[in-house]
This record gives structure tokens, C-alpha cells and sequence, in this order.
């Protein structure tokens, strides 16, 4: 059962990412580009989870906390510099 | 303001702060052996006497056992949020009514009014967008609002008042 | 994959796990597409996407829990992480659009005047 649901769970996770992708590029403003950056780097991770179980490893967590770890950063990092012109004061 | 070093001040500035780094450390490693469990508890001390100087004051939390029911709250919270939010999206937009309301706060801790911001941002339909610091009030943007007083007495007595409970 | 050896409960747990955190994480990226302006936008991915990727993370959990020795815990941690950075990512990206001036829908009740 697992096994026929996780291609399905992975299919909507590229559709998400796929919307995301379109925010991306309509905008308009630059701040919906970096919201749309920052549920991309989400969805991703899910996608990561996801071929970790399918394939089965169980190793992939430290990778999938990087990843929302750089987001997050990278998020709070672009918004800074948008509300300062400076990203550390 | 440096403690002296005999005192418990010096060594342990965060109790509760220095238990959540070692349980963090332990997750994170992903083995519960007593080797790392010490060495959770030695990371658990030192990071706060090293970053002590760089911290604004200290947060109380007074009371933990409130503290955990609400976060049970909190998750029943964002599960009903999450409904209420994927309903408005699969909505048509021109049934939405968005708007701003200015949310007047009645805590003053620091740490209370960063938990009580990040309570509003996952709950339903509201964002938590600026916090003035003079007028002690948060700007919130919430997707779908009606009534305005309705729904900063539903975030008084749902979230302020238990906030108010353990911080006091 | 060997799933063969679970419990069918189980696998019935995590496979809803599954499907509902990806179904609400596209409902999420659903609004951040189609909603109208930047506030309303914001609301998606803060909330649905980040208890999608959630509950994708719990499903995870309990089947690595079942098919290895021992519990493991770290997707937990991954959930909290995420959970706790979502507002705070959120709110950073608000302000960013205030100070930017970014208006908001035409029916937007009191929008801030500055």
C-alpha cells in the first residue's frame, strides 16, 4: 500500500512545486519571488523524505534538515535586506 | 552585569534552556547513550555562559506545566487553521473579505510576545506582520475578517490570557 | 522497498499520513498561486505547506520507527524546526512587503496608511 502512495504523494509534491515555480516567475513583486523561493525550499524537502522512503536508505534526514535550515536563513537573510539595504547591521 | 562565578547565576543562567539544548543534541545525534548524554548536558551548559552576554534578559517561564497545555491548544489549533485556510482557498478570491486589524497587547515580555506573534501567524487566517514596540500593538493581516472585535477577543482569551498565566 | 512484513494498520496509518500532508501542502501552493495579492498569499504556505510537509515528515517517522531497530527521532526534529521557523519567516516577509508599500487587494478592509 505504502508503496503505491508514495508515487502519488511525490506527484503532488512536484505539482505544489510547480506552482511554486509559476509564482516565481509571475511575481510581481520581488517579495512574492522570495515567498515562492520559500515554499519551494518546503516542498522540497518533502520530496526529499519522500525518495528517502521509497528507496528505503533512512539516511536522508540530515540532508532535509539543511535544507530547511538554509531556507529559513536565506528567507530571513533576503527580507532583512529588503527592510534595512544591509543584511547584519 | 557579570555574576560571580560561584554562584548558580554563572553556571546556570537557563535551567530549562540548558535541558532543551542537551534534549536537542540527543535527537539530533539520534543515540541515547549515556556518552551522549553527557556530552548534551557539558554542550547544554557551556553554550549559554558563552552566549549569556549576547542575550537581551532572561525570559521566566513561571509555570511549565500551562505551558504544555498550550501547546496541545496550539496543535488542535493549527489542524482546525489549516481546514479553515484550505477551504478559503478553494474558494473563488472575490468571496474573500481580507483586512488589517491592530491587535493592543497586554503582555510585555519579550519572549511572550514572540510566542503569542508566532501563535497568530499559524492559527487561522491571521498573519502576524509588525510588531511597534511604542504603542505595545501587533498589525495583523487576516484572510477572511468580519468582525474585528470578535476577533481580538478570540485572541485575548484563547492565547493572551494562558500566555499571561505562564509568563507571570 | 519491504513493507511486506508491517502491520496493515500501520501501513494504513502511514499511508494517510502520506496523502494528506501532500494534499495540503498543494492546496498550500494552490493559494500561493492563485490568491490575489502578496498579504493573502502569504497565508498559504505559512500554514498549509508547513503541515503538509509536517504530516509528510510524521509518516516518515513511523515507518522508519516500524522497519528499523530503535525509534528514530530526527524527522521530529525537522517538524519542530519547521514549525518554528514558519512564523518567524513569515513575519520577516511581511514587514519586507510593508516597508515596500506593497498594496493590497481592492476591498482590503483598514489598510495600513505609511
Amino acid at each position: 500500500m505504502i508503496a503505491i502512495v508514495i508515487p502519488i504523494a511525490m506527484t503532488l509534491f512536484a505539482v505544489a512545486a510547480l506552482l511554486n515555480l509559476y509564482r516565481l516567475a509571475v511575481g510581481p513583486d520581488i517579495v512574492d519571488r522570495i515567498l515562492a523561493l520559500d515554499t519551494l525550499m518546503i516542498n522540497s524537502i518533502a520530496l526529499i523524505v519522500l525518495a528517502d522512503l521509497r528507496m528505503g536508505l533512512g539516511v536522508l534526514f540530515e540532508l532535509a534538515l539543511l535544507i530547511a535550515l538554509m531556507g529559513f536563513v536565506g528567507t530571513v537573510a533576503m527580507s532583512k535586506y529588503l527592510l534595512r539595504g544591509d543584511v547584519i547591521e | 552585569m557579570t555574576p560571580n562565578v560561584r554562584s548558580r547565576q554563572f553556571w546556570l543562567p537557563h535551567p530549562l534552556f540548558s535541558l532543551f539544548l542537551a534534549l536537542l543534541w540527543l535527537l539530533m545525534v539520534n543515540d541515547l547513550s549515556v556518552a551522549h548524554a553527557l556530552l548534551g548536558l557539558a554542550l547544554g551548559v557551556a553554550i549559554p555562559i558563552v552566549t549569556h552576554a549576547f542575550w537581551p534578559e532572561e525570559a521566566k517561564i513561571r509555570r511549565p506545566l500551562p505551558l504544555l497545555r498550550y501547546l496541545g491548544v496550539l496543535l488542535i489549533d493549527i489542524l482546525r487553521s489549516n481546514l479553515v485556510v484550505a477551504l478559503r482557498i478553494l474558494r473563488p478570491a472575490r468571496e474573500l473579505r481580507p483586512g488589517f486589524f491592530t491587535y493592543p497587547l497586554a503582555l510585555d515580555d519579550d519572549f511572550a510576545i514572540t510566542l503569542l506573534a508566532s501563535t497568530i501567524s499559524l492559527t487561522p487566517g491571521t498573519v502576524s506582520l509588525h510588531h511597534d514596540a511604542e504603542a505595545k500593538t501587533l498589525l495583523i493581516h487576516a484572510l477572511h475578517l468580519e468582525d474585528e472585535a470578535e476577533a481580538i477577543a478570540a485572541i485575548r482569551t484563547r492565547y493572551e490570557q494562558p500566555l499571561e498565566e505562564i509568563f507571570r | 522497498m519491504t513493507s511486506l512484513d508491517m502491520p496493515w494498520t500501520l501501513q494504513l496509518v502511514v499511508a494517510a499520513f502520506l496523502l494528506v500532508g501532500a494534499l495540503v501542502a498543494l492546496i498550500g501552493s494552490w493559494g500561493l498561486a492563485k490568491l490575489p495579492d502578496f498579504y493573502t498569499r502569504l497565508h498559504g504556505p505559512t500554514k498549509a505547506s508547513t503541515l503538509g510537509v509536517g504530516c509528510t515528515l510524521i509518516g516518515s517517522l513511523l515507518y522508519f520507527g516500524h522497519q528499523q531497530d530503535g525509534v528514530s527521532v530526527q524527522e521530529a526534529l525537522v517538524t519542530i524546526f519547521l514549525f518554528a521557523t514558519a512564523p518567524v519567516s513569515a513575519h520577516m516577509m511581511g514587514k519586507a512587503a510593508l516597508r515596500r508599500r506593497i498594496k493590497g487587494v481592492p476591498g482590503t478592509r483598514n489598510p495600513p496608511e505609511r
